[in-house]
């Protein structure tokens, strides 16, 4: 085990390069699929026919089919019917089209938590459909969805180092040239990886702590 | 495509040897790290604590790495996929572990108290009245886990594992097929995953109707 190499000056500064790709990836899946999670979650729970069961369909697909398999597909397959994305646009591409059929979930989940009572006192005070779903059951139903919503984006994180098979240059792809380099670098250099990932994803779950604790 | 059928079949059967090994393996450390999170003893449930919080906040290709890159570091090199399903295994019991003693956990504490002051010790306790009780409950969320597994085995590929997706990689490297190859292994990994799905939901129907 060579720590003092591994930790080098030009290896720190490549890795750190590594988590900026990674952060980079992480944050736009992030908004991206959690506004796309929330429209199918809502699509799911309003059960507009046609859209609704098609939603279904869709969800339920991609919640069972592997990310590795989506990031693939994206880089590799879509090309051959004339799709072409770049590196970056695949990874970010994958990531939200599997964690928004995750997070359409959670939204519906926490819709349909709603107390039945709650919508029919909405309904007879004379609100229509879409004011009792926007006033009455999202902002009640989005306070409860904040704990799952911040794990997923914590499995989004972590789901970032699956780019490695498309060679995206983030934290992992970036330890795996690093330990090319010398085995003698595995073991501190993954240890050093672990430490940042586990900063990174221990200061978001702090983060919906604190979102929790203020909302109750 | 029906040439390499045969290639589809066996990486189908080392996708699923490697998910079902890795969940034994992780419910025999998912239920060890359970107790060791409800127990009275103090040390043991910081390490419980620790390992579930560590594990869970890294990524599972890094859990791989760990043990593909580790023990060659060390003078003995395993293979992707050894390797592959020990970092599965190793990943996936931190989850169980949460799952198990949520299950314990969700038992009312009345139940301990009513078992205890009619004479049963507490590993009696557990045994009979507390366990048969929470496994019920722990169903589920290890149904979620094993479709989890079998998902994530696909990283195994990364270390050459010899799973689904890395044969699919070189049927579509030979084929040039690249389209067909992966709709083709995507329906293998559908016909593993939705039946289970849809058990693990038709199970969560029966506890909510009790």
């Amino acid at each position: 085990m060579d720590f003092a190499g591994a930790y080098s000056a030009d290896h720190l500064k490549f890795l750190l390069d590594g988590l900026y790709v990674t952060l980079i990836v992480a944050f736009f899946s992030i908004i991206l699929s959690f506004v796309i999670g929330c429209v199918v979650g809502i699509i799911r729970y309003a059960r507009v026919p046609f859209l609704s069961p098609i939603m279904f369909v869709l969800v339920e697909l991609i919640r069972n089919l592997p990310l590795l398999l989506i990031i693939f597909f994206i880089r590799f397959a879509l090309p051959e019917v004339g799709i072409r994305m770049g590196l970056m646009a695949a990874a970010i591409a994958a990531l939200t089209i599997f964690e928004a059929a995750m997070i359409a979930e959670i939204v519906r989940g926490g819709l349909t938590s709603i107390d039945k009572g709650q919508i029919e006192a909405a309904r007879s005070s004379g609100l229509g459909n879409f004011q009792t779903l926007w006033h009455i059951v999202l902002p009640q139903g989005l306070r409860r969805m904040v704990p799952p919503l911040v794990s997923q984006f914590i499995s989004l994180l972590k789901d970032t180092s699956l780019a490695v098979v498309i060679s995206l240059p983030e934290l992992m792809h970036h330890a795996g040239i690093v330990i090319g380099h010398g085995y003698s670098y595995a073991i501190p250099t993954l240890l050093l990886v672990a430490l940042i990932y586990f900063t990174v994803n221990f200061l978001l779950s702090l983060l919906s702590r604190r979102l929790e604790s203020r909302e109750n | 495509m029906t040439d390499y059928f045969g290639l589809y079949m066996k990486g189908f059967l080392g996708t699923t040897l490697s998910s079902t090994l890795a969940l034994a393996g992780s419910f025999l450390i998912g239920a060890l790290i359970a107790v060791f999170r409800i127990t009275t003893v103090r040390g043991l449930r910081w390490f419980g604590t620790g390992y579930v919080e560590f594990v869970r906040n890294i990524p599972l290709l890094l859990v791989v790495y760990a043990f593909y890159y580790g023990p060659s570091a060390l003078g003995f090199p395993l293979d992707g996929f050894t390797a592959g399903t020990i970092g599965l295994a190793v990943y996936t019991s931190a989850f169980i572990a949460e799952a198990i003693r949520a299950g314990i956990m969700a038992v009312p504490k009345g139940q301990m108290e009513a078992a205890r002051s009619s004479g049963l010790n507490y590993i009696q306790t557990m045994q009979h009245v507390i366990l048969p009780q929470a496994i019920k409950l722990v169903i589920p969320p290890l149904g979620n886990q094993f479709i989890n597994l079998i998902k994530n085995s696909s990283v195994l590929t990364i270390v050459a594992g010899l799973d689904l997706m890395y044969f699919a990689d070189s049927i579509s490297t030979e084929t040039y097929r690249t389209f067909d190859t992966y709709i083709f292994v995507a329906l293998f990994y559908l016909v593993l995953t939705l039946p289970l799905s849809y058990g693990v939901r038709v199970w969560e129907r029966r506890l909510q109707r009790n």
